[in-house]
């Protein structure tokens, strides 16, 4: 009797163990799969194209000819845009949440910027369209080009979508999840090195410029190439203000491409495997660049937030 | 500290340039962090205020009680892409939550070595792939296999966008449960699993429940990896092998036509998305304050 249930007591843990065992493991699974479907799917476009695909700056369905490089181009160059607007405000946010802000403050600040995050990115892109496109044809670009019109970036009639639009989107998209990081990696500085710059006479601004931001550097890079990686991926709210043409110019004011917009916009209609095929190639080179970029941020990221905070609890 | 200008030139002088120069720096920097702050909000309140002002003009009875109208008709609704919505959640939640908590049970109280590392590493990697891979993944392997875009499709995509989420929350949450706890509990007899989920669970159910709350906001309004799995639908859903209408999707759509009415419709889609999701996520941060609070008390 006593050993039966001692056996029933056993196996009620082997099972419950083995069972999240195997949900932890699907977790590994479903990264391995999603890696698996997109080599899969891009084989037949990197055995016609070779790694040429990704050089190939021609995206012509028609004609079958397919070179990603327009893509690659305009999601670089548009998430290169939003993370040089982004990184200085959430840079500003998080030392103003951190340094500055009275305490009462802190929350509801921290709140509604986090508000910016949950918003759906469709949403974002309804308001890019009616909103914030026309204020970029009407207000943005006629007065860049006025100013710095010299330049090739800056050349061009205001069409309002285009590659400047969807930097900006991506820009505010991002901003909450860089300074979040940003604010957390800030919260560790040792409050007593502050003390010590402070006591020995500094200003609030020269304690944060050479106590706290040397002290969180490499979290706060973590940070950025995480909201970089964002903005990489980000797919709906730049779909709906790039313009969606799949061609490299210099300019800003033009219509761009980005591979994740490309493939909401062609994949449920690519007519041929050929085509399919190479919206799955660009897929996978989105997936490899943002999986790298992520590892990086969070290997950064960990360092920074992660010991101090366990030197602290133990 | 000196403060006005001093003598020009001499020593006196330039210490007490710089040091209101030092002043200046110091308050300019002030001032542009906060203007950062408010700069970074001028966008969600003009979202707000757009979405607000709008969609409210586009919601009507019609609007939650009947069938989109092909366009060019007047009136018709979104119920069905609510519903929908809701479905394909539901769908998400039924697959994405139960394995995404034992997962997180896995890492909190089985996890150690190299398998939990990877587990945890590979979870965090994975909230940053672009969610419109994931479709390209379901894409390629159930509707591939189904022969048709599919409500059951549209919820795995989802289902795994919400996973990671679930199991960092789940694990984070159940290392904030003391030891002593589970000690007690196994002191008593208790085999690990009645402990582990009677116990332990039990007492990290606030922050749980908020984190799978976050999770179901964050799908509620993903948009691109339902393009190639759930599609979208007209009509009402007849099944879960069939493709399903979504407000996200019929956002998009109806954004990108040319036609005002279809235009007003988006706008009152998106005012019902973002009522749902900014009321689950601030009921989510609402109830885990109050679990934070009750559990530290």
């Amino acid at each position: 009797m006593e050993k039966k249930s001692y056996k029933a007591w056993l196996e009620g843990d082997i099972a419950f163990r083995g069972f999240a065992y195997l949900a932890a493991l699907s977790l590994v699974g479903v990264v391995l799969a999603i890696l698996w479907v997109l080599v899969e799917g891009a084989q037949l476009t990197f055995t016609k194209f070779g790694p040429g695909f990704a050089l190939g700056s021609r995206w012509d369905p028609v004609h079958g000819v397919f070179g990603a490089l327009p893509l690659v181009y305009g999601t670089v160059v548009s998430s290169l845009i939003a993370l040089a607007i982004a990184l200085p405000l959430s840079l500003g946010i998080a030392i103003y949440l951190t340094q500055l802000a009275p305490h009462w403050l802190r929350g509801p600040v921290s709140f509604l910027v986090e508000l910016l995050a949950a918003i759906p990115s469709v949403v974002y892109g309804l308001w890019g369209v009616f909103v914030l496109v026309p204020w970029v044809r009407s207000s943005v670009e006629p007065v860049l080009g006025s100013a710095l019109g010299f330049l090739p970036l800056f050349k061009g009639a205001p069409y309002g979508f285009g590659m400047l639009a969807a930097g900006i989107i991506l820009a505010i998209m991002i901003t909450p999840t860089i300074s979040a990081v940003s604010r957390e990696v800030l919260l560790v500085v040792p409050r007593s090195q502050q003390e010590a710059m402070l006591a020995l006479g500094a200003t609030r601004w020269e304690t944060i410029r050479m106590v706290v931001l040397p002290y969180g550097r490499s979290g706060i890079l973590g940070a950025a190439i995480l909201g970089l990686g964002r903005a990489l991926g980000e797919t709906m709210a730049v779909t709906m203000v790039i313009g969606n043409r799949p061609q490299i110019f210099p300019s800003l004011f033009e219509l761009a491409q980005t591979i994740a917009s490309i493939i909401a916009n062609e994949f449920s209609e690519a007519f041929n495997d050929l085509h399919l095929s190479a919206l799955v190639a660009a897929g996978l080179i989105l997936f490899v660049i943002t999986l790298l970029l992520n590892i990086m941020a969070r290997l950064l990221v960990w360092r920074v937030a992660r010991v101090p905070q366990g030197v602290t609890r133990e | 500290m000196a403060s006005g200008q001093g003598a020009p030139g001499g020593d006196q002088g330039v210490r007490i340039g710089r040091n209101q120069r030092r002043r200046i720096v110091d308050r300019t920097m002030g001032v542009l962090s906060v203007l950062a702050t408010v700069v970074a909000l001028i966008p969600l309140a003009s979202i707000l205020i757009y979405v607000s002002a709008k969609g409210l003009s586009a919601i009507s009875w019609d609007f939650f009680t009947k069938l989109p109208k092909p366009v060019g008709e007047p009136g018709g609704g979104m119920a069905n892409a609510i519903v929908g919505t809701m479905i394909l959640v539901g769908l998400a939640s039924a697959m994405g939550i139960p394995i995404g908590i034992l997962a997180g049970i896995y890492l909190a109280e089985f996890g150690r070595g190299r398998l939990a590392w990877t587990v945890r590493f590979i979870c965090d990697v994975m909230t940053g792939i672009p969610s419109i891979i994931v479709g390209i993944a379901v894409y390629g392997t159930i509707v591939v296999a189904m022969k048709r875009y599919s409500a059951i499709a549209g919820g795995v995509a989802l289902a795994i966008i919400m996973l990671p989420l679930v199991t960092r929350t789940t694990e984070e949450m159940l290392k904030l449960v003391p030891n002593s706890l589970r000690e007690a509990s196994l002191a008593l007899g208790a085999p690990q699993w009645r402990t582990v989920v009677s116990v332990v669970l039990r007492s990290a159910a606030g922050g749980i429940i908020t984190g799978v709350m976050l999770a179901v906001a964050r799908i509620a309004g993903e948009t691109a990896p339902l393009l190639f799995t759930a599609l979208s639908s007209r009509y009402w859903h007849t099944g879960l092998d069939q493709r399903i209408a979504s407000l996200p999707v019929y956002i998009y759509t109806y954004a990108t036509t040319p036609y005002e009415d279809l235009h007003r419709l988006a706008w009152g889609a998106a005012l019902v998305l973002l009522a749902l999701v900014l009321v689950t996520s601030m009921a989510a941060r609402v109830a885990g304050r109050r679990a934070s609070g009750g559990n530290r008390g």
